[in-house]
């Protein structure tokens, strides 16, 4: 019953204003399961606490935005204050991939989980060093490994790769087949 | 994001790759960086030569195939093996089509083109080489975004990536208690690594949250120890378990994800 007595107490308005305070405390996306359970809200409440705050970041159209990454939500800059930003912290844009790391990532984000063979057979190319480098910036994780002979190691995407691509979840990126298409009309 | 933004985030992926360019009829020009592999190369030669993908004039594309990997080894560049093993594919291919279809096969058998496979993997490569461009530009526009900066509680954060060396000095500080207890010898049956990693799982998937030193503590000789040792580092490398220190120099602890 207590649930429902705090829910009693919390206006909506109350409710978004905790939302968003809990938000802006967390280090890393924070999920509307986790909210909730702090809160003792239902998660639909939550939710709807969430699109209402979202909305209103859009129509100040200050220099926040809130974002859903990850499974969870975060508060972060703007895109478009990025050099102002960048000159206050003194960072550089971190350095890039390599296209061979890209494509094996590529390869590893779609096929999930992955091993190394079927990684060759797919870029006709040894990804080793590639998958070192994606390993130490923690962006796929070993996933166990595939019952089949030489028992090799299967790779996955990390939830450090849906934060670094600004992804929800997985199935925020394009389907495979549509990049089918992009390659098609290339010919 | 408005359009002009837009334009402010959109990179050129194709300028990041390499070009050869042919001064003249058999001398090549080179610039920037090396292909991302074989099929890489390919796909670059099939366009430059402006062919169809469906119908690759096999004989000119091989020599130029052929032409860039010769160079390469004449610039001492390492040739990946793989870059040679397409060669010989190249080379089969056009070896298959010069031979003249067997005039007693039955009308009825379909006649497979020796290319289909090649031309079915650079399909299959083209699509995961524009996912790689895909990535490529979001992590662009992701670089621009920045979270709060991190404060004062978030030092306090009670999960704490524990590394290897915090492990190795409670393994050490173990083993040297073990060194100082006076020991009977006593023959007893060795664990195995595969044995010691059943059940070190078993006890991290009942207890949920398992302590390596006191799991450390559980081991009767030093063999033992560094069985349980490897097993812990092996656990956590393929069975999706974290290595948790709640605090510094404070009590390790093995948890599922």
């Amino acid at each position: 019953m207590d649930a429902v007595e705090q829910k009693q107490i919390r206006t909506p308005a109350e409710l978004m204003a905790i939302v968003e305070a809990l938000i802006f405390v967390s280090e890393e996306p924070i999920t509307v399961k986790v909210l909730a359970d702090v809160l003792d809200e239902n998660k639909e409440a939550v939710q709807a606490a969430i699109e209402e705050l979202k909305n209103e970041y859009e129509e100040r159209g200050g220099g926040l935005q809130l974002r859903e990454i990850a499974g969870g939500w975060q508060i972060s800059t703007r895109t478009e204050y990025h050099e102002e930003v960048r000159k206050y912290l003194k960072t550089r844009p971190s350095a890039k991939l390599s296209l061979a790391s890209l494509e094996t990532l590529a390869v590893i984000a779609y096929k999930q989980p992955v091993t190394v063979p079927e990684i060759l057979e797919i870029r006709g190319v040894q990804s080793a060093s590639a998958i070192k480098t994606l390993l130490d910036k923690r962006l796929i994780v070993a996933k166990g490994r595939k019952e089949t002979v030489g028992r090799p190691m299967m790779y996955g995407t990390s939830k450090d790769f849906l934060i670094q691509f600004g992804l929800k979840d997985l199935s925020e990126l394009p389907s495979i087949e549509d990049f089918e298409d992009i390659a098609g009309s290339l010919q | 994001m408005t359009d002009q933004q837009a334009e402010q985030f959109t990179f050129d992926f194709f300028k990041e790759q390499p070009q050869i360019v042919a001064e003249s009829s058999d001398e090549l020009k080179i610039t920037l960086g090396k292909f991302a592999g074989p099929l890489d190369l390919l796909l670059y030669l099939i366009k430059q030569e402006q062919a169809n993908i469906f119908d690759i004039p096999v004989a000119r594309i091989t020599d130029e195939y052929l032409k860039y990997v010769r160079l390469m080894k004449s610039l001492d560049i390492a040739v990946a093996a793989d870059f040679l093993v397409m060669a010989a594919t190249l080379i089969e291919i056009k070896s298959k089509m010069l031979l003249p279809r067997d005039p007693f096969a039955a009308p009825e058998e379909e006649f497979e083109d020796p290319r289909q496979e090649l031309v079915d993997r650079l399909l299959e490569y083209e699509k995961y080489k524009s996912a790689a461009q895909m990535l490529y530009e979001r992590t662009t526009i992701e670089q621009a975004v920045f979270p709060r900066g991190r404060i004062e509680t978030d030092e306090n954060n009670a999960e704490v990536d524990a590394s290897v060396f915090d492990i190795l000095t409670v393994f050490q500080k173990i083993l040297a208690r073990h060194r100082d207890e006076v020991q009977m010898e006593i023959q007893r049956e060795e664990i195995s690594l595969a044995d010691m990693i059943k059940a070190l799982k078993k006890r991290i998937f009942d207890e949920l949250e398992l302590s390596v030193t006191a799991f450390f503590e559980e081991m009767h000789s030093k063999r033992e120890l560094v069985t349980a040792f490897i097993a812990v580092l092996e656990i956590v490398r393929t069975e999706g378990i974290r290595l948790i220190q709640k605090n510094t120099f404070g009590d390790i602890v093995l948890k599922k994800v």
